[in-house]
Parts: C-alpha cells; sequence; structure tokens
C-alpha cells in the first residue's frame, strides 16, 4: 500500500473505497509470489552459468597472451599460449557468413514488404519460416553433402561461413521485414506525391527510416551464429596455429577450440583454456550486442 | 504554372466495389475547390486519382478521363510519377521523414529527381518556406530534424515540401483535420496566399473551412454504405452555401443529417 494512502491525518476510507474481499487480496498475494518464483526460477542458471564461467574463465584471460598469441608450439599440458587464431577464425567465418547473408537479406526483406504480392511472397514466406527452423548440424550436413560429397573441396572456414549464411538469412529476413513494416505508409505516399519513383523511395527514405533497427538485427544475427558450433565440427578442422585464409587448410574457432580441448586435452591447462575460451566468446558475443543496442539507441529517429 | 483540371465520367472501383460513380467537374486555374460530404462518399477517393495516388492500392482502378489543361493523365504511356511531379498533394496528417533535417525535407523532390547544384537547392529551400509561411519561425534552425516542429509548423513543411517541386496543382487531403485552430488559421492564410499561383483542391470535413477558402465547392454523398459515392453538386462556394440546387445538399450544409 502506498504510504499517502495510509497516511495518518487522512479520514479512514468509506465503505465504498475498502478492499472487496479478503478472498481477492490472498489472490492477489498468491499470483505475486508465483510470478516472483517463476522469475527466480528462470534467473537462477543464467545467473550460475555466468558467474562459473566469469570466475573459472577469468584467471586465463588476464593475460596479454591470451588475446595475442596461438598454441602453435605448446603443448597441451603447457599453461601458454593464448586463443588468437580461434578469435580470428570465428571472425572470418562470421564476416563470410556476413557478407553474404546481410545483403541477399535486406534484399528479400525489401522483396517481401514493398513488391511481394501473391503466390511467390507467400512461398519466399513460408521458406523463411523453414530455414529458420532448420537446425545448425542440418545447415552443416547440407552444405557438406554439397560442397564436400559432391563438390569435391576439402574442408574449409569458407564452408562453415556458407553453412552461417543459412542460419543468419532467416534472422536478417525477418528482422528487416518487421523494420520495415514499421516504416508508416505515410512516408511512402508523401515521397510517392512528390513524383519520386518507388525504387527511390524505398533507398531513400524506407531504408533509412528503418536503418538502427535493421542494423541492431544484423549485429545480433552476428552474434548468433558466432556461437554455432555444428558448423564448424563438421567443416572444417582444428588448427593450433593461426590461419587468415578461410580457403585453405584448418582454421580454429572458439567453439572448434572449446570442443578440441574438452575432448583430447585432460590436463588443468586444458580444463582453464575451456573455461577462459568459453568466457571469450560470451564476452565477443557481449561486444556485439551491446554495439547492437547503442546503435538503436543513438541514431533512433529524432521525434 | 497553374492549370486547369477537368474530370468526365469519372468512375472509380477498388476491385469490385464500385467507390465513385460518374463524376464530371471542372476545377479552374488559381482557384480553390473543396469537396465536401460525410464519410465514405468518395471525396478523398476522387481526390487521390487527380494524381494517381490511388493506385498505390491493389485492385483500384479508374474509368473515364481527367485531363490537365486538356491532356489525360490516364492516358496510355503516361507516367504516374510524370503526374505526380505535376500534381503535389498535401496529406491529413503531418508526415515531413523522420531522417532529414528541415532543410532536406523541403528539398527532398528535387535532391531526389537528381538536382544537386547546391545553391539552387538553397534558394528553393528558403522560396519554398517562404511560400509556406514557415521562413520567419525555422530559418534559424534548417539542419534540425523536421520531426521537432509542432504539428502546425509540420504540416507547412509539408506544403513547402510539396510546392518546392513547383507542382501545377496542389491537392490538400483534409489538411487541417490534425490541427489545432490556431495551426488550421495558419493553414488556411496560407491556402489564400497560394492560390495566386496554384490551382488547389482541398477535401474537408468542416464546412466552415471550405466557406472561408474556397471559391468553389463540390458537395458529394452516398445512397447508403456499400453503394457508390457520387457528386451531388458543384457551384460557387457562396451560391451553395446560400441557396443551393439539390435539396441533399441543403439538408447537409444546414446539418439536418450527417
Amino acid at each position: 500500500m502506498s504510504a499517502a494512502l495510509d497516511a495518518p491525518e487522512r479520514p479512514a476510507a468509506s465503505e465504498a473505497f475498502r478492499a472487496v474481499s479478503t478472498a481477492r487480496k490472498v489472490k492477489n498475494q498468491l499470483a505475486t509470489v508465483l510470478v516472483t518464483l517463476a522469475f527466480v526460477i528462470a534467473v537462477i542458471p543464467l545467473v550460475w552459468l555466468l558467474v562459473s564461467v566469469l570466475i573459472k574463465g577469468f584467471p586465463a584471460i588476464v593475460s596479454v597472451d591470451w588475446w595475442t598469441k596461438s598454441l602453435s608450439g605448446v603443448t597441451p599440458d603447457q599453461a601458454r599460449g593464448g586463443v588468437y587464431h580461434a578469435i580470428v577464425g570465428t571472425l572470418v567465418q562470421a564476416l563470410i557468413a556476413g557478407i553474404i547473408a546481410v545483403p541477399v537479406g535486406i534484399f528479400a526483406a525489401v522483396y517481401l514488404v514493398e513488391y511481394g504480392r501473391g503466390r511467390l511472397a507467400r512461398i519466399t514466406s513460408f521458406m523463411v519460416d523453414i530455414l529458420s527452423g532448420v537446425p545448425s548440424i542440418v545447415a552443416a550436413l547440407f552444405i557438406f553433402a554439397l560442397f564436400i560429397s559432391i563438390g569435391g573441396l576439402s574442408q574449409s572456414g569458407f564452408l562453415v561461413g556458407l553453412a552461417l549464411v543459412l542460419l543468419m538469412l532467416p534472422v536478417v529476413i525477418r528482422n528487416t521485414e518487421e523494420m520495415l513494416r514499421l516504416v508508416p505508409d505515410e512516408l511512402r505516399e508523401a515521397s510517392y506525391a512528390l513524383g519520386i519513383p518507388k525504387w527511390k523511395t524505398i533507398l531513400r527514405i524506407v531504408l533509412p527510416t528503418a536503418l538502427s533497427g535493421t542494423v541492431t538485427g544484423v549485429m545480433l544475427a552476428f552474434a548468433r551464429v558466432m556461437g554455432e558450433t555444428a558448423p564448424v565440427l563438421v567443416l572444417v578442422g582444428y588448427a593450433r596455429a593461426i590461419n587468415f585464409d578461410p580457403f585453405e587448410g584448418n582454421q580454429a574457432s572458439l567453439p572448434l577450440l572449446i570442443y578440441t580441448e574438452l575432448s583430447t586435452n585432460p590436463s588443468a591447462a586444458g580444463q582453464l583454456r575451456i573455461w577462459g575460451g568459453a568466457l571469450t566468446l560470451i564476452l565477443i558475443v557481449m561486444v556485439f550486442q551491446l554495439a547492437a543496442s547503442l546503435i538503436s539507441r543513438y541514431s533512433a529517429i529524432s521525434k | 504554372m497553374a492549370k486547369r483540371l477537368d474530370l468526365k465520367d469519372v468512375d472509380i472501383y477498388y476491385g469490385d466495389f464500385h467507390a465513385v460513380q460518374n463524376v464530371n467537374l471542372s476545377v479552374p486555374p488559381r482557384s480553390v475547390t473543396s469537396f465536401i460530404g460525410p464519410s465514405g462518399c468518395g471525396k478523398s477517393t476522387v481526390l487521390r486519382t487527380l494524381n494517381r495516388m490511388h493506385e498505390e492500392i491493389p485492385g483500384a482502378r479508374v474509368e473515364g478521363e481527367i485531363q490537365l489543361d486538356g491532356e489525360d493523365i490516364y492516358a496510355r504511356g503516361s507516367d504516374a510519377v510524370a503526374v505526380r511531379r505535376t500534381i503535389g498533394m498535401v496529406f491529413q496528417r503531418p508526415n515531413p521523414f523522420p531522417t532529414m533535417s528541415i532543410r532536406d525535407n523541403v528539398v527532398a523532390g528535387l535532391k531526389l529527381q537528381g538536382v544537386r547544384d547546391k545553391k539552387k537547392l538553397d534558394e528553393v529551400c528558403e522560396a519554398s518556406l517562404k511560400g509556406a509561411n514557415l521562413w520567419k519561425e525555422v530559418s534559424g534552425r534548417l539542419d534540425k530534424p523536421g520531426g521537432g516542429l509542432s504539428g502546425g509548423q509540420q504540416q507547412r513543411l509539408c506544403i513547402a515540401r510539396a510546392i518546392a517541386v513547383q507542382p501545377d496543382v496542389l491537392l490538400m487531403d483534409e489538411p487541417c483535420s490534425a490541427l489545432d485552430p490556431i495551426s488550421t488559421l495558419a493553414i488556411e492564410d496560407l491556402i489564400g496566399d497560394l492560390k495566386k499561383d496554384y490551382t488547389i483542391v482541398i477535401v474537408t470535413h468542416n464546412m466552415q473551412q471550405a466557406a472561408r477558402v474556397s471559391d468553389q465547392t463540390a458537395f458529394f454523398n452516398l445512397e447508403a454504405t456499400g453503394k457508390p459515392g457520387h457528386l451531388v453538386e458543384i457551384d460557387d462556394t457562396e451560391k451553395i452555401f446560400s441557396n443551393p440546387q439539390e435539396r441533399e445538399t441543403e439538408d447537409y450544409i444546414s446539418g439536418r443529417f450527417g
């Protein structure tokens, strides 16, 4: 109850304004307790996970070497070297995915919102729904079948990027679509009424208006695919040295490094590297999400 | 610059729905014509066919002829984009482009049509804002976003934006319905100034407004919901409001229905 209502100088409430029934009060209390409890239960595992990763991973990531050196020439039981090679791999593979998925996704969304009518639009929309439900291992196996089994290529970071495209596309399309639909039709009409053709209206009025939301969505899509593990397990070999070239040879990435250390290195140094790798991955994803929220805050349309 | 509009046997459809039936009217240059009538009578629909904006709604089509100085704007090969460059429009709710500054809003039409000359754009910007009676209020903050202005100022900004592309005709779709009385007065004064240079057609729900601003008034009505709207009569504003030919018109303007 608020203090103002219970202030002593006020006269007691008249009969009409008193609480309706005790049963209602009890129900109210019960519901409050229930939703609070549900919230606490939902938060516990999240906090637990974050705290344990922080505590166990922190000792690993504080050294400069962790961010600047690879594991080249480090034996499994040595607590030396770093994960620079894996960070490079993760970023390169995500970048390849982004270069393909972002423009295609944005164009597809523009089609769906601005041009799509009738059957083709319905089919496209349906396909996007299907695609967003595809498990990452299936995307990885599809790329494996297409490029390695049939195409005869060898494993590479580039193929990981291609698998990530399949996972990124529906996210980019759906998000951009939503942002474009938020642009009021009145702005399109205002532009048409000035004698501006449709394509220019989309390019110069609609897309800029939806820009911040679209960029935010793209950032979140990046954050999402960087942690994907199935594609790196299927499509590329692990390397302990730095490899900038996604088309040639093995390329590490953070999920792959964590998995490899977990399955092959039981030493204390390996354990430390696993937790450190996990924390590093969380940090990088967080940077992208932070960037996303900053962009949406500072470039929000001034009203 | 100002041109005359003639509508001949115009019928408008949305898909199977016959929205407006058999409209014949003429809008002389350098004058204000207002469309009045109850909701759903098709006055806004007729207005939107005058610069081919209704085409943006799927299934909409027009029969009959709409001529701008004798040239059919629906003739085969005529381009809706080109028509809209000649016949501008101001909408019910002010809709400045939210990503653009005041200056960019005013010259948006020219800029997006490919005019790059900065000096010319600045000149047009100043002239249009002066034309819209907004220059004094915003000349010090042309780089600020257009969304920061008051509703009435935004609507005048939209008028400045519409006249910056130098159209022959200016269509206004209830331009004051979202504004307070003082802003409304400002817009009405502006309409009086603009008619020296433009042919103006305005849709309004406010009969006093029609009486105040327009030279001739067209009254639209519909027999029942679901039936097509039609033009009841068009005449000098004074005559419509004092001595209309049709009983329907008199009932409407005297407040007996609608």
